[in-house]
């Protein structure tokens, strides 16, 4: 059984955290003309926080399971 | 090139493919084994989320505006992580009480109201059907894409007559595929395994095609995705799409409401709503589903840009439709069989949104819409024996083909126009709308029906007149003039620029001011009156329901109905066969073996109820169980009784304190009654003491006197006599005290006898004085008198008043000194009656002494100075001065003598 209490509320933090970094300000840190890999640190950024924020979702639920 | 025959065909063995997968999960669920009771499934057939719309349609917005395409995928993700709080309610509530659509859960939510179940369905379709018209458009162009039917832009060219309109019969072939698996039987729960089976397929259909279009552009047109960037770098055209802001938008605001709206939409879509809450078989899958679905979006969108920059990069600007790329970008290069696979995979995204939008809606427009008019008119509702299931079938399945046509109609009326090419986020915003009634019913009591009704009506106007209407201007079928001068040329109501209000993107202005006028109206309205009955039993069911037990739903109703009554009218409506069913069902969970044994109880009215409400919605249900069920609905106060069990136990606490506090009253009184009972004992045991004690001094002289002339028969006959006149006064004494005991023991009794006469107090002093005056002269005191001339005569009894006088008299005799003493005795009338003082020139009394000389044996003076008496005078004289209402009390100063006073009201009781 899921840990409900505790889980419920990581995944507010990770949301809270979503929030904050995909929006201005923290947002506006990645737009800037830095090329990563020959990426754009913008599109870079995006994409890796997302992933991130999807790892930590996906840690979150499934330990909660055992 | 593609005949379209060879398309056709591939489009038709998908669909079959479809069929076959949709057929197996419907058998595999009647066996009760059922493949859609896994996470996985249930994940991938979120993914309905991604239409043809992000489809074909993502790489549009990226080729337009860069990264901009993104928020739309980031706010789902946010959304899926506050799943597990807000999903998770929504889905205990729908299946506690069989809610099947959003209409009926706001209608149940708000008192079951037709209204507010009506005006949710019209909004849904009025904001979703055309939605639904952008996926055949999207499926309609990439046909003619792939037949070579458009220009060398790849626009496609014009559309044929309705009759050889190949996206008609598809529209046909979905409205089939739809009635097939969406409308099979009617089911309580309303859900659908082989639908959800075929769309977690098309999910995993269109993502794979997707993946395999932006494998080959990026890694065989190109040479992998940092090859693509630094192309893109070097064209100054292009440069833009690679920063924040570059592509012209409206900062940060414009952002921030695209991922809200997103976020919203996740929940509030009727497809997301029926496939996340409505088809959820199992609570936990959501918890695997917060993050793959959200990972499956990440892996959708991973190709986007580089496509988009691929193919802007290979076509340039403004000639090839970006939309079109997935397709294009193969076909150039001679991939016809990838193109098609590709075709194959916003088929599958254009169908799966199709299909369960569909299906939602059908479910809403006939529970919410066509049920309330049916029941409220003739006598449909009251013909007990007509069954309604083939009725309620045709109904569901009427509304999935008008819907269809519906948006097939508008899909050929508007063509390329403006208004179906922005539907996407214009729909999101409409159904945005939902969210200030439903998160609202779901976390906050007070919300009442016409808060709700107020705040969709407002939210809905708004978003119409500020984002539909400037659609329709943009598309050629209004006057622009409307946007850019005001309607009647008033500037201030420019609809996207409401109030002068500039700054906004005209997406985060409409959804401002939709959602302001929204939560504004919503909480406004609810906080005009409190909720009524059916609204706060509702609200309670809705807010606590995860502090319930899932099988005891609290019961709307108080009395029962027999079974032989439930049991046709759910028939009517639920088949027969389905009907016994589930009586059976509930009759074995209840270890009843037959029907006929259920109780005729309100859980039993509160099961079909909900048996009906899968079926025809909770609004339609109530009405017509209450056909069946003879009473009038829980009042207010009733259902706050039966509800708020929190308040009986602060009543029941409220009471025991009251009644503990009582007691510690009682036990103090009788405390209190204990000490005194006991005093009284003592004061008991002190009187028969020294009763025994007085009686003895005057016995042992007697005795010894006798005695002694016993003893000695030559005792001279002076000394006899004298020893004889002891004996006859301390025998006088014995006579007296006796006699004043038993005097006050009849007075205290209340046994006494009074013999009244008018009294005249002058005389009865005199008398008195003239009494004791030998004393007086014994002691050589003097006694003077100052005694009023008239005094109103008294009624009582002479010879009791007397006696008191007198013991006043011979006390003060007692204790006035030898020889030079002196007494004084007023009589004088005054307010309170007639008052007799008698003061004295003796030692006087001391004030801690002052009450006790009026106890019994108690006497004044020291022990060595023990006067004569009985020590019963003073309490005796009290006792009869009481009894004639009046008061006896003393006043002194040590030294100086003490008055004894009493006075005697005039009229004595």
């Amino acid at each position: 059984m899921m840990r409900k209490g505790l889980a419920g509320q990581r995944l507010v933090a990770v949301f809270l955290a979503g929030m904050l970094l995909f929006n201005f300000p923290l947002l506006s840190l990645f737009d800037r003309p830095v090329r990563v890999f020959g990426l754009p640190l913008l599109h870079v950024a995006l994409f890796a926080i997302w992933a991130g924020l999807i790892a930590l979702m996906a840690w979150i639920a499934e330990r909660g399971s055992r | 090139m593609l005949s379209g025959s060879t398309i056709v065909g591939a489009s038709i063995a998908y669909l079959l493919v479809l069929f076959a997968v949709a057929y197996v999960g419907d058998r595999r669920a009647d066996q009760g084994r059922s493949i859609i009771d896994n996470p996985w499934v249930y994940s991938l057939s979120l993914g309905v989320y991604c239409t043809a719309w992000t489809y074909f349609g993502s790489v549009g917005r990226a080729a337009s505006g860069g990264i901009w395409f993104l928020p739309i995928y980031l706010g789902p993700t946010l959304g899926l992580a506050l799943s597990w709080l807000v999903v998770l309610k929504m889905i205990r509530i729908a299946k506690t009480h069989r809610i099947t659509s959003i209409a009926d859960f706001v209608a149940s939510r708000y008192g079951k109201s037709h209204v507010l179940g009506g005006l949710v369905t019209v909004i849904a379709v009025v904001g979703t059907v055309p939605y639904i018209a952008l996926q055949l458009k999207a499926i309609s162009g990439g046909y003619a894409l792939l037949t070579g039917d458009h220009d060398s832009d790849f626009s496609p060219l014009h559309l044929g007559g309705w009759l050889q309109d190949s996206t008609l019969y598809l529209a046909l072939t979905l409205a089939a595929f739809t009635v097939l698996f969406g409308t099979r039987h009617l089911d309580t729960t309303e859900r659908h395994e082989g639908m959800v089976a075929a769309i977690a397929f098309e999910s995993v259909v269109k993502l794979l095609a997707f993946l395999a279009v932006g494998v080959y552009v990026t890694y065989f047109l190109y040479d992998g995705i940092g090859d693509i960037y630094a192309r893109a770098a070097a064209n100054p055209d292009l440069l833009s799409l690679l920063s924040f802001d570059g592509a012209g938008k409206t900062g940060y605001g414009g952002w921030f409401s695209l991922m809200l709206l997103a976020m919203l939409s996740i929940i509030f879509l009727p497809r997301q709503f029926q496939i996340m809450v409505v088809e959820n078989v199992n609570e936990q899958h959501l918890r695997r589903a917060s993050w793959v679905f959200p990972a499956y979006l990440l892996a959708i969108n991973i190709f986007v840009i580089p496509m988009a920059l691929g193919g802007l990069l290979l076509f340039g600007r403004g000639t090839v439709d970006p939309d079109t790329f997935v397709l294009t970008l193969p076909m150039v290069h001679g991939q016809v069989e990838l193109a098609l696979l590709v075709f194959v995979g916003g088929l599958s995204a254009a169908t799966g949104m199709v299909i369960v939008e569909t299906i939602a809606l059908s479910t809403m427009v006939c529970n919410d819409l066509v049920m309330p008019l049916l029941l409220r008119g003739s006598d449909f509702a009251r013909d007990g024996r007509r069954d309604l299931t083939g009725t309620l079938l045709m109904i569901r399945r009427g509304a999935i083909v008008v819907v269809m046509l519906l948006g097939y109609l508008y899909f050929r009326l508007a063509g390329e126009a403006y208004a179906l090419v922005s539907i996407g986020l214009i729909s999101f915003a409409a159904v945005a709308q939902f969210a200030p009634a439903m998160l609202g019913g779901m976390y906050w009591r007070g919300g009442t029906r016409d808060g709700a009704l107020a705040g969709l009506l407002a939210g809905f106007s708004v978003w119409a007149y500020t984002l539909l209407l400037p659609s329709f201007a943009k598309s050629g079928w209004l006057d622009m003039a409307i946007l850019t001068a005001g309607p009647f040329g008033i500037e201030f109501l420019r609809p996207e620029h409401l109030f002068g209000l500039g700054g906004l993107d005209s997406l985060s202005h409409a959804l401002f001011w939709s959602l302001l006028a929204n939560v504004c109206g919503y909480v406004g309205v609810s906080l005009l009156r409190s909720p009524t009955g059916a609204e706060a039993s509702q609200a309670t069911l809705f807010v606590d329901v995860f502090r319930r037990g899932p099988g005891t739903p609290a019961s709307f109703w108080r009395s029962g109905a027999e079974v032989r009554e439930l049991v046709p009218l759910v028939s009517r409506f639920l088949g027969k066969r389905r009907t016994e069913e589930a009586f059976a069902r509930y009759a074995r969970s209840h270890d009843l073996s037959s029907l006929d044994q259920l109780k005729a109880d309100p859980e039993l009215v509160n099961f079909a109820e909900s048996l009906l409400a899968g079926a025809i919605g909770s609004a339609s249900a109530r009405v017509m169980v209450s056909t069946v069920v003879q009473e009038e609905p829980l009042g207010l106060d009733e259902v706050m009784n039966i509800l708020d069990e929190a308040s009986q136990v602060r009543a029941y606490s409220h009471q025991l304190e009251e009644k503990s506090r009582a007691l510690e009253v009682a036990t103090s009184e009788l405390r209190a009654a204990n000490e005194q009972l006991k005093e009284f004992d003592r004061l008991k045991d002190d009187f028969m003491s020294s009763v025994t004690h007085e009686l003895r001094t005057p016995l042992t002289s007697i005795r010894a006197l006798s005695e002694m002339m016993l003893d000695d028969p030559r005792t001279d006959l002076a000394n006899r006599k004298r020893f004889l006149g002891i004996i006859v006064s301390e025998t006088e004494r014995l006579t007296r005290l006796v006699n004043q005991v038993l005097d006050l023991a009849k007075i205290e009794s209340g046994h006494a006898e009074w013999h009244n006469s008018d009294v005249d107090m002058r005389e009865l002093v005199e008398h008195a004085i003239s009494t004791t005056s030998q004393l007086f002269r014994d002691r050589g005191a003097e006694i003077v008198t100052d005694l009023a001339d008239a005094v109103p005569v008294l009624r009582a009894d002479h010879d009791r008043l007397l006696q008191v006088m007198i013991n006043l008299l011979s006390n003060a005799a007692k204790f006035v000194p030898e020889g030079r003493g002196r007494v004084e005795v007023k009589l004088s009338v005054g307010d309170e009656g007639i008052r007799v003082d008698v003061a004295d020139n003796g030692e006087g009394i001391s004030p801690e002494l002052e009450p006790v000389v009026f106890e019994k044996f108690r006497q004044g003076g020291g022990a060595k100075a023990r006067p004569q008496g009985t020590g019963l005078g003073l309490p005796i004289s009290r006792q009869i001065v009481e009894h004639f209402g009046g008061r006896l009390w003393v006043k002194s100063k040590p030294g100086e003598g003490a008055v004894f006073s009493f006075v005697l009201p005039m009229q004595p009781v």
